[in-house]
């Protein structure tokens, strides 16, 4: 049984490589010194369609991402390792969206495709932690969901069996297609890029980025169907325009402050035997341990 | 109606820790907001189970008892609750961070497009002044969460929609019973009247879930590795330090996803939120999410080679060298001068 699988996928800035230029003084954060990342656990999540599409010969992996322009760089990614069509979900009206709004707008995104089998998303993206938008989408497209999830176990029958893990062991469970998916970091990593799809998909562009491009290439681009990344803004897809952006996110951002602890007079010592066997013995006296 | 509502987590026909923390801080913002506090209790073989939500201050007990509710599936609690909430109105709702308050929240909060904050490190009570709108919001729920890898802090508001929804994660709040003599109501709900047949579409296979060895939580010493640990041999020192200690191992986010620790160890804003008496900082280097799970320790004792590490600035006892060297002369020592 061939399957059409849809991966959700975020360019995310990369917060877990925070440099001392990461933040503003203002205490804004500065998304230009934080390089743009393929969301860690949405590589995971690609790597479990692209096995499901392994086991199935004849599935079709697309990938959807919503973002600015240059998240096309994330559909390339997938397509370099096994994905076969992308689209870019782009448009001022989605600024300022928090989780509902997001997933709102994806869920119309999705709306667009043929009949889904399977989504698979990561559980959750690093730069917001809030593994909402997978159990939100499903919600709102009337999909059961699998959050957590470790491995696809099969596919069979129109039904999915799912190993998840969760805080203190595992699952397996099992349901009816179509599911929602969204898949951890401790699932397998993503395959690395295939050399023969980076040059095939290499100068896969979302029509955006062709105008930036030169005639040859411009022409090269449409001589070529597989090089067209699918570009979707509000007009594509069917929605209700207060739903999106700010004024369809519940949630408001009151006040955003910089971290800061409050610094320690403290002790410093160094490996010297003395240094160490004084301060075991002040911590014993003093009944921290012993 | 209007009240604060907490889901509880029930494995076993027991509450989980992160609900009874949320119920302690339920009972606060019920009481600042002069209204009353509401358990949901959805399971199987719950007799008796209000007894142990009373003694926390709980005005109402919601309970759904069916054998096809435990263990824990999606459709049908969220199914529950979405209609609940319809019905009752609450003003907050709080459920636990973890895989099952993760997965059932968004569904919720979806289906009743009211606003969730995930991950709260602190809920209060507080007003809002929207100059655009020329509107003051009183005694609004101020969320209050770490973003952007814990380099922020973020308050969190939802104006207009209801519930506030919030999850927190277990050991970020303190569990703590008011009156154990405190009495509340029972509402037994008709299961029938809040899940359909179709809600059963997915089915538990295997269950393989044992009550965690590792308790890092109420340790009263904790050694914990970040990344300059090196490897997962590099750990082992550290479980060598704790054994003779009494204590127990943690570790940084960056150790735990570089694969030296498990995930249960995880300390920090997207961990465990600990406050041991004795906290050993080996080889990290003190990213914000981390400070953030650890600050409350009594003694912090760093051990780092890089003196400019941030982690220096909350410790107590800074020790400038290696941890292959420095631990086992704490060993050493310490069963030198220890009775």
């Amino acid at each position: 049984m061939s399957l059409n699988i849809l991966v959700l996928a975020k360019q995310v800035p990369d917060t877990r490589n925070v440099g001392k230029d990461a933040m503003t003084a203002e205490g804004t954060v500065n998304r230009a010194a934080l390089p743009a990342i393929f969301n860690p656990e949405d590589l995971n999540a690609l790597e479990q369609a692209l096995r499901l599409k392994d086991k199935h010969p004849g599935s079709t992996v697309t990938v959807l991402t919503m973002g600015p322009f240059r998240a096309a760089e994330v559909i390339r990614e997938a397509l370099y390792r096994g994905a076969d069509k992308g689209y870019v979900l782009s448009d001022r009206a989605f600024a300022g969206s928090d989780t509902l709004a997001t997933s709102y707008a994806l869920s119309c995104a999705i709306r667009n495709l043929p009949q889904l089998d399977v989504i698979v998303c990561g559980r959750q993206a690093i730069d917001g932690d809030t593994a909402q938008v997978g159990p939100q989408v499903a919600e709102k497209l009337g999909m059961a969901q699998i959050t957590y999830a470790e491995e696809i176990l099969s596919v069979e029958k129109g039904r999915i069996r799912v190993k998840r893990r969760i805080e203190k062991g595992i699952e397996v469970l099992e349901g009816k297609l179509p599911m929602l998916v969204t898949v951890n970091g401790s699932a397998p990593a993503c395959r690395p890029r295939n050399a023969r799809l980076l040059m095939k998909y290499k100068y896969a562009r979302i029509p955006n980025e062709l105008q930036a491009a030169n005639e040859d290439y411009i022409s090269l681009n449409n001589s070529r169907e597989f090089l067209h990344i699918g570009e979707w803004n509000v007009n594509d897809i069917v929605c209700e325009p207060a739903e999106l952006g700010l004024s369809g996110s519940p949630t408001k951002v009151k006040k955003v402050e910089n971290v800061v602890f409050q610094a320690k007079e403290s002790k410093t010592l160094t490996d010297n035997d003395t240094e160490i066997e004084a301060l075991i013995q002040e911590l014993i006296s003093n009944h921290t341990i012993g | 109606m209007n009240n604060v509502f907490v889901y509880c987590e029930i494995e076993d026909g027991l509450i989980g820790d992160v609900s009874l923390e949320l119920l302690t801080k339920g009972r606060t913002l019920a009481t600042q907001l002069s209204c009353q506090l509401e358990a949901v209790a959805i399971g199987h073989k719950l007799n008796g189970i209000e007894k142990v939500l009373f003694p926390y201050g709980v005005d109402v007990v919601h309970i759904a008892d069916d054998p096809r509710l435990a263990p824990y599936t999606t459709l049908p609690h969220s199914a529950i609750l979405i209609k609940l909430f319809q019905q009752e109105k609450p003003q907050i709702a709080l459920m636990g961070a973890t895989s099952v308050g993760r997965d059932l929240g968004p569904r919720v909060s979806s289906a009743l497009h009211s606003g969730l904050t995930a991950d709260c490190t602190a809920l209060e009570i507080g007003s809002h002044e929207d100059k655009k709108a020329d509107k003051v919001y009183e005694n609004l729920l101020y969320q209050i969460r770490p973003a952007f890898g814990g380099n922020i802090v973020a308050t969190i508001i939802n104006p207009d929609c209801r519930p506030q929804m919030a999850t927190v994660r277990e050991g970020v709040m303190k569990k703590e019973p008011i009156d154990p003599a405190y009495k509340g109501k029972v509402n037994q709900l008709n299961v029938a009247d809040y899940v359909s047949d179709t809600d059963f579409a997915v089915s538990v296979i295997e269950r393989h879930v044992e009550a965690s060895k590792i308790n890092i939580k109420s340790a009263p010493i904790i050694v914990s590795g970040g990344y300059g640990m090196g490897s997962k041999d590099g750990f082992k020192l550290l479980f060598d330090l704790a054994a003779v200690l009494g204590g127990e191992v943690g570790a940084s986010r960056a150790a735990v996803d570089a694969g030296f620790a498990d995930h249960a160890r995880q300390i920090g804003q997207t961990g465990v939120t600990v406050r041991p008496k004795l906290y050993i900082a080996c080889g990290i280097s003190g990213q914000i999410q981390h400070i953030a799970g650890m600050q409350e320790s009594s003694i912090i004792i760093a051990i780092n080679n890089d003196p400019a590490a941030p982690i220096n600035s909350v410790a107590d006892y800074v020790i400038t060298g290696d941890v292959e060297t420095v631990i086992p002369k704490l060993i050493k020592y310490y069963k030198k001068n220890s009775k």
